[in-house]
Formats: structure tokens, sequence, C-alpha cells
């Protein structure tokens, strides 16, 4: 397939994959613990299970599947307000595909519509909008999630909303931001992470800046990177190289992509309409501050949490789960209690079970080392 | 053939008066036009003998076919429900031989629609070489169902001798898959009109039955056979691997599967292995008859894409393992519900 194959190459992984082990026979004799690498986002971890990348890596190095996943890290008080808001007779409630199975306290979104509510999977937000235009006798709400990567195309879609005075459109806005969700992993205390590999699509849009923090205060050398199999090889090769020489700089694997300025456009349309939330809480992290976003007040009329008055729910995690460790690096998913046990991917009970993407359903699914486990 | 100009169901077309006579006669017996349907009984007869003649075990099955869109590329609701159970039978080795139609039909619907449907099906159970022979039809209330649904039970003849089943992979056998994976899936979400894509895919939709019989000829010892459906070529793999108490290796690189397809799994975040198929047969054969049923398989119309996509091993016991083409290994479980596009 053009522009796919070519990141794909099994020979060209063959060649990084001798680099890599290069590297690490440099590294190993300082190394008192193997070396943990986070890839922070879903979509890397997806990449990293599907090409059993792991797999063709040194023992001295162990990834940790990080909280990138917008899905996983949704906390269970938001989806029963989306299940709330969902089940008002006047209301098309639209998502995108696996937001729908996220467990609520009672119900999830797919249980909600196989009790009458109209919910509906939409590919973007200007599909929700087209509802909205067809069906000018019912409120069309989009239920807005994920990181910097998503922001803009529902930016845009309520400037195209406003533009065409359609009023019976909104968000219900869980948009969450990258760079406090990483240094909420960075803070923890008991961290044992060596480097990081980070979202070239988050990159895309904010550019490189807001991840300097990382290499400059916390001293954690970082990649952004791409999601084809070769990004990540390639990504995993810079951060041993930084390891191996001892410097901590954020580098841009993915710059065929990703300009060091982000997207002006992009960062405009997200400025005008979303505005940092004082706290947000993500699933299995807990409160952040500054980690989600909410609409300016010149959008509220697009906002669905005033139109409806969402009180907004907060609901515990069942304490048996221990995503936060998972997370931290300090226990792999297969060692948490309830894992493949009380908790599988038809009964989530932490975040990392909930989305394919998340790093307990990815092992659940696909890692070969849960079989035995 | 009757013009059935802008005509719709309506209530009394299912009440057992004139307009449901009159519907049947004209549609279902004139379409489908054997024998056995129109003599008007309530049930089909058969000559035993005759069946005994063919083999030495009954086969027999029944599925509901509820697709939306009911129009596709490559196919319809009609072609399915004829397809579907000439394969389900044709998966036990069985030659399939009658069927039969029971319809559910919405107030409203277009008899023209439903006249399209019935010669589709006709089409379908000819080229199968099987009978249409008893139905029923029932008429629903507007929006107590979506526009039609339809239910075929197949009876079919086992060839003695023949003994496919889930259960009897052995260590060693080859794994074999009749062409390409997932256009049913991928036509239909391209059908449903959501996805403003370039080029469009066609359903695989096609009956299996003369291709099993091809392959049984070169080996009447085919271990285990099962259409990909629902749940795709995973989930076959999987029943395989639990049913036989082995594992399963797949080469991701041997997969057959069309660029089209592979596009709209990537831009939707699908796995191929895990899209419907409505012709793709999954067979698990002895090693040293593989290539000789490859190229049987090959050399028929229904097979001209076939491929050996694995093996089947001692461990790990009821785990399917797909190899990649990056020389690691992941499991390939199960579907967990349905398959859900990824937001990013």
């Amino acid at each position: 397939m053009k522009f796919v194959d070519e990141f794909r190459d099994s020979q060209k992984a063959q060649y990084l994959k001798q680099a890599i082990h290069n590297l690490a026979q440099q590294i190993e004799p300082t190394l008192s613990r193997p070396l943990q690498l986070m890839e922070f986002c879903g979509g890397h971890t997806h990449t990293i299970f599907r090409y059993g990348i792991e797999q063709l890596l040194p023992d001295c190095i162990e990834m940790v599947h990080g909280p990138g996943c917008p899905v996983c890290v949704l906390p269970m008080g938001r989806v029963d307000d989306a299940v709330n808001l969902a089940i008002r007779p006047e209301v098309i409630f639209t998502t995108f595909g696996d937001a729908m199975r996220v467990p609520g306290s009672t119900m999830s979104l797919l249980q909600a519509r196989g009790k009458g509510a109209d919910v509906r999977m939409v590919y973007s937000p200007m599909d929700a909008l087209n509802l909205a235009r067809q069906n000018p006798e019912r409120e069309v709400i989009f239920f807005a999630l994920g990181f910097e990567t998503t922001m803009p195309s529902t930016a845009l879609t309520v400037l195209q909303a406003e533009r065409e005075g359609i009023k019976n459109f909104s968000l219900f806005c869980n948009h969450i931001t990258t760079a406090p969700t990483i240094k909420a992993v960075l803070d923890e205390p008991d961290l044992m992470l060596d480097g990081f590999l980070a979202p070239g699509h988050v990159a895309m849009v904010i550019g490189l800046q807001p991840f300097e923090f990382i290499a400059r205060d916390y001293y954690k050398p970082l990649v952004i990177t791409g999601f084809e199999p070769l990004d990540i090889l390639q990504a995993l090769w810079m951060l041993l190289k930084q390891i191996a020489e001892q410097r901590c700089a954020v580098e841009n694997q993915y710059a065929r992509v990703v300009q060091p300025t982000g997207n002006k456009a992009a960062l405009n349309a997200i400025h005008q309409v979303f505005a940092t939330r004082e706290h947000f809480e993500l699933r299995g992290l807990g409160s952040i501050d500054h980690s989600g976003v909410g609409m300016t007040a010149n959008y509220s009329g697009f906002d669905a949490e005033r139109k409806f008055a969402v009180k907004p729910l907060t609901v515990i995690d069942p304490k048996e789960c221990q995503c936060g460790a998972v997370i931290k690096g300090l226990i792999k998913p297969w060692e948490c209690q309830i894992f493949g046990k009380a908790c599988t991917p038809e009964t989530p009970m932490g975040a990392l079970m909930v989305s394919s993407e998340g790093a307990c359903a990815a092992y659940y699914n696909h890692g070969y080392r849960s079989a035995a486990a | 053939m009757t013009d059935w100009g802008e005509q719709t169901i309506t209530l009394a077309h299912g009440a057992g008066g004139k307009a449901m006579r009159d519907l049947i006669q004209k549609l279902f017996v004139e379409g489908f036009d054997n024998e056995h349907l129109s003599t008007l009984e309530d049930q089909a007869r058969f000559d035993l003998s005759a069946l005994m003649a063919q083999g030495t075990q009954l086969a027999m099955t029944t599925d509901s076919y509820v697709v939306d869109p009911l129009f596709f590329a490559g196919g319809d609701i009609g072609k399915l429900a004829v397809t579907g159970t000439v394969n389900d039978l044709a998966m036990s080795g069985a030659i399939p031989l009658y069927l039969t139609c029971g319809m559910i039909l919405e107030e409203g619907f277009p008899i023209k629609d439903l006249a399209k449907i019935v010669a589709s099906m006709k089409a379908t159970a000819d080229a199968a070489g099987v009978k249409i022979v008893t139905g029923d039809t029932k008429v629903v209330h507007k929006g107590a169902a979506d526009k039609v649904f339809i239910n075929t039970a197949g009876l079919g003849v086992i060839p003695a001798g023949v003994n496919i089943s889930a259960a009897n992979a052995q260590v060693g056998d080859v794994v074999i898959i009749n062409g390409f994976i997932g256009d049913h899936g991928a036509a239909i979400v391209d059908a449903r009109g959501e996805l403003a894509l370039e080029s469009s895919v066609l359903s695989d939709c096609q009956p299996l039955n003369d291709l099993v019989q091809a392959m049984l000829k070169v080996c009447p010892d085919i271990h285990c056979m099962r259409d990909a459906t629902r749940g795709g070529v995973a989930t076959v793999l999987n029943e395989f691997a639990h049913s036989s108490g082995v594992g399963i290796r797949i080469e991701q690189s041997s997969l057959p599967i069309r660029e089209e397809v592979r596009g709209v799994c990537e831009l939707l975040g699908l796995d191929p292995l895990y899209l419907a198929n409505e012709g793709k047969l999954v067979a698990v054969v002895p090693k040293d008859k593989a290539a000789q049923v490859l190229e049987v398989m090959l050399a028929h119309p229904n097979g001209d894409n076939s491929a050996i996509i694995g093996e089947v091993l001692a461990a790990p016991k009821g785990k399917v393992l797909l190899k990649t083409g990056f020389g690691g290994e992941r499991l390939l479980d199960v579907l967990v519900g349905e398959q859900l596009p990824r937001i990013c």
C-alpha cells in the first residue's frame, strides 16, 4: 500500500533491530535493572502489539504501556454523565465507535442504546453536525474525546456550526491535554521510567515545545514518533542513543509530519473554542491539574454541560484495580491481582482493560506471555 | 414476470386472504419455480431412496439474515440468505439439496424490491444446485422490523466416509483459505455510505458447495472446515484450536487481503481477520494432501486466490498465534463484542 508499506518493511526492521541490539550491548553493563521505556500513546501500544515489536527487543529493554488512550482514561462518572445525556428523549447522542463500550457505573452507551437511547456512531464531528442539520427538531450532542489530536476537528466543527447559526448542536467535551498527563506520571514518587516515546499526532498539533520540560526538568530522554512499526523501532534506537550518550533531549523522529512549532491554524481553532479546566479526572490516574479543556464562554451555546446543566458525577474506580502501578511501570499488566480474572475485556474493571489500546487489554488480547500467566 | 409498479407490502399480504395468496403465487411460487413448491402443500416431500443413494447422513441447518443495507456491491440479502445456508451445509461436506424460506416483511416495503430479492435467491439457488421447496410469509407493522428479514433452513446429504469437524485438527496439519479475506465486511461498510470511499469492494458472497466437493475428491479426509462469516477468519481459527485442543499459527505475510480492504481497515482501525466473509472457507487438511488440495482450489473459480496460511501446532493449546512480517508473534484472540472503529 502506497505510503504505508514503506514503513513496514521487514528487512529495514531487521536492520534497526540489529542497531538497537548493538546499542543495548554498550549500555547493558551500566544498568542495575532493565530500562523501562514508556510509549505514552495507545496508538503506539497498538502498533507494538500488532507487530510483535517487544519480541524483537533485547532483554535489557522493557516497554511500559502508558495512559495515552483517551477512551481508557475516561472516568466512569463522565460515562455516566454521557449516558444521562443520551437517554434524554430529545437528544441524538453521537460518538466515536470505541467509546460506546466503555462501562459507566450502571451501563455503557451501547447498553443505553439497547434500552432505547438514540446513540449513533459517527466517524467525525462533522458527521454529527450533519445529523444536526438533518434533524432540526432534535438536539445532537457530540461526545468530544481525545488529546490534542482530535481537538482541532472538534473545534473547527463548532466554528462551522456557529457560522451556519445551527442551534441544536453541542459538545459533551472531554478533551484532555498531553503534557499535564505526562507530568502527572513523572511526578509519581516511585517512578521507574527511563525514557519516553511521545505521540507524533499530538506533536503535529502542538509542536515540540510543550514536551521540553520532560528533558529539561525531569532529565528523561524523549523521542516524538510516528505510528508505523519502523517509526517505533527507529525512535527506540534514537532513545537508546541518548541514553548511551547520557543525554536528555526532545528529538523528533516524525519530522515528515511534525513541524517544531506545530500547526498554527489548528492551535488557533483550539484556543478559540476551548479553555483549560482547573482540574480534570483521568481514570486510573485521578484528578490532574490542567489536564482537560472545557468550552470558552463565547461558545457556551455549544456546550452540552451548560445546556443541560450537567452536574459532574464522580465515581471512584474499584480499589482492586492496579492501573496506576501498571502505568508507572511498577508491575506488568498480568501481575495485577484481577487481570484476566475479575477484569477482562468483556467485563473491564480497570481503565487499561477498557479499550483495545489499553495496556491490559492489549496483553489480554495479543500478549503471548499473558497466555502463560 | 409481474410488474409490481409502486405497490408496497400491506398487512393484508400477511392476513391469509386473497392478497396473501396472490403474493405467494406470483412472487414466490413463480419466482422459485420448482415442482415441490408448486404443489402448494404445507410441507415439501422427498423420496428417501433418492436421498440415501447420495450419502449416509442427512445434514440440516438454519440461519436468519438481517443485513443492512439490503442491496450492496456484489450481492443482496436474498443472495446472502441462500449462500449462507448452502455454505453452512457444505462445510460438513454435505451436498446441499433443499432450502426453506421464511420471510418477515415490514409494512410499506416496495414489492418490486422484494421481487428483486426473490429473483436473486432463485439465481443463487440455481447456481448452487439447490431448490427452495417451502416457505412462510409474515407481515409486521411499520417499525416492527427493518424492511425484510429472511430465514432459510437447508437440507443436504453427506457422502459416505466424510467426517469433517472442528474437533479434528491434528498437529502438523495445514490451514488453507480459498481467497481474499474481509471483502464482504468492507463492502457492507462501503454500502452504508458513511465513508466516501474512492474504490468499492465487491462482497465475496458465493456458494462454496461445488468447491468443497472438488476438494473432497482429492482429499476425502479433510479434518476441519468452516466458512468465515461473522467474526471472520480469526474466529474460525479459534474455534478449531479450541475444539481440537491444539495451537494454530498463521503467517501474516501469507494472508490474501485486497489493497482496498486493507485501506478500509487502516482508515477505521479494523482488523481484516475479524471482518465478515460470505464466500470464504478455512480448511485444515493433512500436510501430505495440502499441495493437491491447494491445486484443486486454485483451479476452481471460487478458489482462484487460495493460499496456505498456517499450520497446526501442539501448543499453545486452544490458542491461535499470528506470526508478523517482522518475525514477532502475537495471540489472535476471539473478538470481544462488535469490532468498532478506533478514535485515533
